[in-house]
């Protein structure tokens, strides 16, 4: 499969319907270059492991003070000592090593961190990302990592249905939502379509299941082709 | 000079109704919770607790909101799904929160431990979060200022002391323990052992016991030598 970065020409599959969730988490797992040091956000981008090559070379970072994570711990493997930042179980991988947190953070906001890929509740079109908090008076307000990742790693994938519940696009001109960072994303994987995003706003890299115009004319985002 | 305490009720004797009270832990992972079990007999109230997670389940940190001992909590991640009895406290109005992005929560107990007065982040720039803060923009990035997190005391779970309080920690239950001993006036720790001074390999001391106040040892290795 072509990996984004390769294209020059959006690419539009209309001969197929939506990426699934574990579509999406291998579309996302295709895009991240072989050798990465990469963290990947709590609940649906954990998917993503699943679908990286085991010859990829990718070490998985949690930021509660590991490299080199290994899958989900099973049966008699299960360490209370030993769990992603989701509080999962998790196993090893040869060549794993352990940090206390103010390293771990220090991995991200120095820049080492090649990769993480979080969830949204909305993307801007600049890369503006809203994922912590609605905003609604009687949520309880938790922010986790997620500040420190966004603005870490040295690229930012965000992983999301394109529409929301109530069927609002959650790719917009501006957050409504409280931020979490500014203009920090580079790409926003949908099950729709994927997007760079950023300071010349949203372009089209690929669709699934709808053609390019159908998406601009869904969207209130202005969109460009990658060819334009 | 660390002091090898023989309960964990000895080590936690003296906190202080008001303390802030820094407590180790990622959910259950590293959690003191003998040391918090002792602080709960032990009665101190009107603490400010700064730790990741605002309690799990029934025990440990949860137990000592569920005491009714805390006003205020400073963490990164309050919500989760086991997270009922800060949920209902906080819904009631019962327990102050502040929420600090989890990196600048490390970030600023180590600022504390590390004698630094403050520091400029870039964490959380342009978000509700940063709100009223001082930012400054440095070749060409903008940043935060952001102050230390300072402990009274720190209640820390690690894996292996010595008598003199170096420590080793076990995977990720490290997480928060070496910063918090370097943030307190008072780093109290428990361990599943003391060994005997010289038995720790110092290349693998993780946390040098010149930040350790207190050690005690508990569960399994302590009943053993009990009995």
């Amino acid at each position: 499969m072509t990996t984004v970065d390769a294209r020059d020409r959006t690419v539009e599959h209309t001969d197929r319907g939506p990426l699934s969730r574990d579509e999406m988490a291998g579309i996302v797992a295709r895009d991240i270059p072989p050798g990465s040091f990469v963290n990947l956000g709590i609940g649906q981008p954990t998917k993503v492991a699943d679908f990286l090559p085991p010859d990829s070379g990718v070490v998985l970072h949690t930021e509660n003070g590991m490299l080199n994570m290994g899958r989900a711990a099973i049966g008699d493997e299960i360490d209370p000592d030993l769990t992603n930042a989701g509080k999962i179980p998790v196993t090893e991988l040869p060549g794993a090593s352990y940090f206390h947190h103010a390293d771990s953070f220090a991995m991200m906001r120095g820049g080492h961190l090649d990769v993480c890929v979080l969830g949204a509740f909305q993307v801007s079109a600049a890369g503006d990302l809203a994922n912590w908090h609605t905003g609604a008076p009687d949520a309880i307000p938790a922010v986790g990592g997620a500040m420190d990742l966004a603005i870490g790693a040295k690229q930012v994938l965000v992983m999301m249905t394109l529409l929301a519940k109530d069927g609002s696009p959650k790719l917009v001109p501006e957050c409504t939502y409280p931020l979490t960072g500014l203009g920090c994303v580079d790409r926003v994987y949908t099950d729709v379509a994927v997007f760079r995003v950023g300071p010349h706003g949203a372009t089209v890299l690929e669709t699934f299941g709808i053609s390019y115009d159908d998406l601009a004319a869904r969207l209130d985002v202005p969109l460009r082709r990658l060819e334009d | 000079m660390t002091l090898v305490c023989e309960t964990a009720d000895q080590a936690v004797a003296d906190v202080a109704d008001g303390s802030t009270v820094l407590v180790g832990g990622f959910g259950m992972a590293g959690m003191p919770v003998d040391l918090i079990d002792a602080l709960i007999r032990q009665g101190a109230t009107d603490l400010t607790v700064v730790s990741n997670n605002a309690g799990n389940g029934d025990t440990g940190l949860a137990a000592l909101l569920a005491a009714g001992r805390v006003r205020k909590m400073v963490c990164s991640f309050p919500r989760q799904s086991d997270s009922w009895v800060f949920d209902g406290l906080y819904r009631a109005g019962e327990i102050e929160l502040e929420v600090v992005p989890q990196g600048n929560l490390a970030e600023r107990m180590r600022a504390a431990g590390a004698g630094i007065g403050a520091f400029f982040g870039p964490t959380g720039v342009g978000t509700p979060l940063a709100e009223g803060k001082e930012v400054r923009e440095i070749d060409g990035r903008t940043y935060v200022l952001e102050y230390p997190i300072r402990g009274d005391v720190a209640l820390i779970g690690a894996h292996v002391a010595d008598r003199m309080g170096n420590l080793v920690y076990r995977k990720t239950a490290r997480n928060f323990g070496p910063v918090m001993a370097t943030a307190a006036t008072t780093a109290i720790v428990q361990v599943s052992q003391v060994v005997e001074t010289g038995s720790l390999d110092p290349e693998a001391v993780v946390t040098p016991g010149i930040y350790v106040d207190r050690v005690v040892a508990v569960g399994a290795a302590r009943q053993r030598e009990a009995s």
